[in-house]
């Protein structure tokens, strides 16, 4: 089997860029270099067409208005700018209680978190154990001082996409502003932003086969929507965010998300056979369970949790495939993925976990390969495993008293 | 991060893997951590009529420096006595593999998982006092 | 064939940057907060990337915060040293850069007092008025090392001294000093000190905060704790990468570099004063590469727009305020009479430039103004 090595199957942590946006970009690092705000002279003119063509792109995968695309430094930072520039600008006007899910990305949770620092109100809410947000909880829990609440699209772990349009539908009526964190859905999903009740949403340039470091955040002008500005300065993106604007950079993102209308729909089909391909060659082996729902779910994403296996030594053991875990190990804290444990998951469980996200450069012939990998490491640890071992003498696990520390 | 050689080797070639028979008069088992911690280790001694481990086996299930420490401490414990196979402290086995800060906590549980499977052995052996001592320090 | 005398605005990318950057362009790397082997490959690259920044900026590699720019940086000087403090006083040069200014200004909002202190007619701060701002509890100062417009320097550790004694954090906008002079955090005493890699060949889009690691910053950015928390989000490896080689680069061709532009901007001065220019802040230490100046009755926009059409790029102010039509606030400063202000051109060199463009765009010079006193005498 001749496939490159290692594989690379974690294309939801990042992507590599496409060639043709990589071709693209290094004219604007080289030749046509100017700065896109110097007015005097045809190296900044030369710069701000092709910022502005870049907008045009974006603007076009999601059906918005040019104007309406503002330019960040990455997702984070559209995040930190809708969150805390939304609510501050109509805390007074409108109230201090914000909604957002348990499950968003801390690029979301933890700006919430500081607002609440700053004396806003926040509810968390917890999903379903498949990973979809309740609409019926979500609703119970707008108040009439709720100013903002924020929901992802796709959830970077499990996938899931969330029914955007009846959340903001719910939002509308509440007279809430709605912020959608959009990193991980450019080029897996539809957007069309004429029609979605959306307020905010932020793209990310470096989950779409574009280069890190550009984001952009999506500002609804009908009706107009106010931020307080983060990043103060020259006045650049009409005051909502100041700094140099990197030519090179934004062409890429918007080559990137101008490949990605041309070629969204067929290469999803692509990628979904693959994936059922790897689901149902990992399903074969025995106690696996998946995570998160299987149909309201981007065709990319399998997150996959291995019973009686822990997450890191799994990550160690396929060292030919490049993936995560929702294992405590491979976090910074001793705590394993927030995101599993919303959805209801046991810390063993969550612990067990591997995400496999795959994409445009996928082949057959690698997922054929990762699952008899896994079939073969799986064996193996289980193995060694002493759970795996009281597992199959029939003892119930959740009866026995573990001596922790 | 970056795995030390040694705890690579270990997990590419754990030794001592397998089970013996618990119920065995001279088989000690211990077994410690928990699947909520992503770190449980089963530590098994055959120990001889001289009092010197002649055997000894381990199952664990957690991360890379977790395998390695419980591997190691079975090679550390073949030809040992009881009471010298108390004196193994987890900075020797953190020392051994090169544990990384954030990985101190896999040699404790294996220092402790040879407390409890000694613990285990005495006191089927009778020696209760022994075993209250050693439940003390399981425990802390 | 396009001169570029713009290079304080931003400048073309030195190839050997490029070279270092292409990988991380063209070839699939990892997050670098990813554990497995291509996530190792990007972390080591920006810690390397670290490295270099810090040695030129005379810090340890821990005190290096990377942002999106030079513009963050300064964002989270103001706002993340300051958030974190009981409201007290700011207070910032008259001519500090936009991205000082005004953060400074949005404190204001959160019960912050701010006081712009003045500069003297050569554009240096004006040391007694900033003693007695400071007697009054001061909790941030900001001056920038060098202005973007005229190139002149501050004494940055005499300003710090004085501030010092006074208790008071300083920070430096060096945006514009880095690679065209020596800078030195540590030996200068600063608290904080922001830097951008497209002023020294670097890529657009990367930048840096040296922070004193000891104090208590509040960041702009929250989110997945990159940067120790300082500033989250996915770091933008391939321009980290490329703002680290300018830095090595700048750092081991400093000398070189400013010799070659000091004496480009001499042999360009000689020519402007034969012409009858003002070139401002000329009495005192400036960048060797910068030179602002304006010439008695001739309009600085309609002069370079003039001279772009000939083939040079130069500006008339700061790149961010080319859109308003108000002389330079940094002229209006320096007590300059808004008549000659309006007149302003700079022109700012970089290593690509050479003697011979100088003396045609002198030749160039000498003739737009004749042509556009000719057209002003019609007029009449």
């Amino acid at each position: 089997m001749s496939v490159r090595k290692p594989i690379y199957l974690d294309y939801s942590a990042t992507t590599p860029v496409d060639q043709r946006v990589a071709d693209k970009m290094i004219p604007y690092l080289t030749e046509h270099f100017g700065n896109p705000a110097s007015r005097s002279h045809v190296f900044g003119w030369v710069a701000e067409k092709a910022v502005e063509n870049a907008r045009e792109q974006v603007a076009a995968l999601v059906n918005a208005d040019p104007k309406e695309i503002v330019w960040t430094s990455g997702a984070t930072e559209s995040n930190n700018l809708a969150i805390k520039g939304a609510a501050n600008f109509y805390a007074g006007s409108k109230g201090k209680h914000i909604v957002t899910v348990t499950t968003e990305h801390k690029a979301v949770i933890d700006p919430v978190r500081e607002l609440e620092r700053q004396g806003f109100d926040a509810t968390y809410l917890d999903p379903e154990p498949n990973g979809l947000v309740d609409l019926e909880k979500f609703k119970a829990a707008l108040r009439p001082d709720t100013v903002l609440a924020s929901v992802m699209l796709v959830n970077n772990e499990i996938g899931v996409i969330q029914d955007i349009e009846a959340l903001g539908n719910l939002c509308r009526a509440n007279g809430t502003m709605f912020h959608v964190d959009a990193a991980q859905a450019t080029g897996k999903v539809d957007i069309d932003l004429e029609k979605l009740p959306v307020d905010l949403m932020s793209f990310s340039a470096h989950k779409t086969y574009g280069p890190k470091g550009i984001g952009a955040l999506y500002v609804r002008r009908k009706p107009r929507v106010r931020l307080e500005a983060q990043m103060h300065g020259g006045g650049h993106e009409r005051g909502f965010r100041s700094g140099t604007l990197p030519t090179h950079q934004i062409v890429g993102m918007g080559e990137a998300f101008h490949i990605a209308k041309e070629e969204m729909t067929l290469e999803n089909a692509r990628i979904k056979r693959l994936r059922d391909k790897l689901w149902a060659g990992l399903s074969e082996i025995e106690e696996v369970y998946l995570n998160g729902d299987l149909k309201q779910r981007v065709p990319h994403n399998l997150n996959v949790s291995f019973n009686f296996v822990e997450g890191e030594s799994l990550i160690m053991a396929v060292k030919d495939i490049a993936v995560s875990s929702g294992s405590a190990c491979t976090s910074a804290s001793l705590e394993p993925s927030y995101v599993l444990r919303a959805l209801g998951r046991s810390d063993e469980l969550a612990h067990s976990s591997i995400r496999f996200s795959i994409g445009r450069y996928t082949t057959e012939e690698e997922i054929d390969y990762t699952i008899v990998l896994l079939k073969a490491k799986i064996g193996k640890l289980r193995e060694l495993s002493p759970l795996w071992e009281m597992y199959q003498d029939g003892i119930d696990l959740n009866s026995v008293e573990w001596a922790t520390h | 991060m970056a795995y030390s050689e040694k705890v690579l080797d270990h997990y590419e070639n754990p030794r001592n893997v397998g089970s013996f028979n618990k119920d065995e008069k001279n088989v000690g088992t211990g077994m410690v951590g928990a699947p909520a911690c992503g770190d449980v280790m089963k530590l098994q001694i055959k120990v001889g009529e001289n009092g010197v481990i002649e055997d000894a086996k381990f199952k664990t299930y957690g991360c890379g420096s977790a395998i390695a420490s419980s591997s190691l401490v079975t090679e550390w414990l073949k030809g040992k006595s009881l009471d010298e196979a108390m004196t193994i402290k987890n900075s020797d086995i953190a020392e051994e593999l090169a544990l990384p800060p954030v990985k101190i906590h896999c040699s404790v549980l294996a220092e402790d998982a040879i407390k409890a499977a000694i613990a285990d052995l005495r006191q089927k052996q009778g020696q209760a006092g022994e075993a209250d001592a050693c439940d003390a320090t399981c425990k802390s | 064939m396009s001169v570029y005398f713009d290079h304080n605005a931003t400048s073309p990318m030195d190839s050997r940057v490029l070279e270092a950057m292409l990988p991380f362009l063209q070839q699939p790397h990892g997050n670098p907060t990813s554990r497995h082997g291509l996530g190792r490959q990007a972390r080591a690259a920006i810690e390397q990337a670290r490295e270099q920044v810090a040695a030129i900026a005379g810090a340890h590699p821990s005190q290096v915060v990377f942002t999106s720019g030079g513009t963050e940086a300064d964002n989270l000087a103001v706002q993340g040293m300051c958030a974190a403090l009981a409201p007290t006083r700011i207070a910032v040069s008259v001519i500090e850069h936009p991205a000082v200014m005004k953060p400074a200004q949005a404190m204001q909002r959160r019960g912050w007092s701010l006081t712009k202190v003045p500069v003297d007619a050569n554009g240096q701060l004006d040391m007694q008025a900033l003693e007695q701002t400071l007697r009054q509890p001061t909790a941030l100062l900001s001056v920038m090392v060098a202005n973007n417009e005229t190139g002149v320097l501050q004494d940055i550790a005499a300003v710090t001294r004085l501030a010092r004694r006074h208790n008071t954090l300083v920070h430096t906008d060096a945006v514009q000093a880095l690679g065209k002079i020596e800078v030195d955090f540590t030996g200068q005493g600063l608290h904080a000190m922001s830097l951008s890699a497209h002023k020294i060949g670097g890529p657009q889009g990367a930048g840096a905060l040296i922070l004193d690691k000891s104090l208590d910053i509040q960041p702009l950015l929250h989110g997945g704790g990159q940067e120790k928390g300082l500033r989250s989000g996915t770091e933008n490896v391939a321009a980290i990468v490329g703002f680290g080689q300018a830095c090595e680069l700048a750092q081991q061709e400093l000398a070189e570099r400013s010799a070659n532009m000091l004496a480009l901007r001499e042999v360009l001065e000689a020519g402007l004063h034969r012409l009858g220019a003002t070139v401002f802040g000329e009495r005192v230490e400036r960048l060797p590469n910068t030179s602002f100046f304006a010439f008695e009755g001739i309009d600085g926009e309609t002069l370079v727009m003039a001279l772009d059409r000939q083939g040079y790029a130069v500006a008339s102010g700061s790149a961010c305020s080319s859109d308003s039509t108000d002389p330079s606030p940094v002229l209006m400063a320096m007590g300059v009479a808004p008549d000659l202000a309006l007149g302003a051109a700079r022109v700012s060199f970089g290593p690509g430039n050479r003697i011979e463009q100088v003396s045609g765009f002198l030749q160039t010079l000498e003739n737009e103004l004749l042509r556009m006193k000719r057209m002003a005498a019609i007029a009449v």
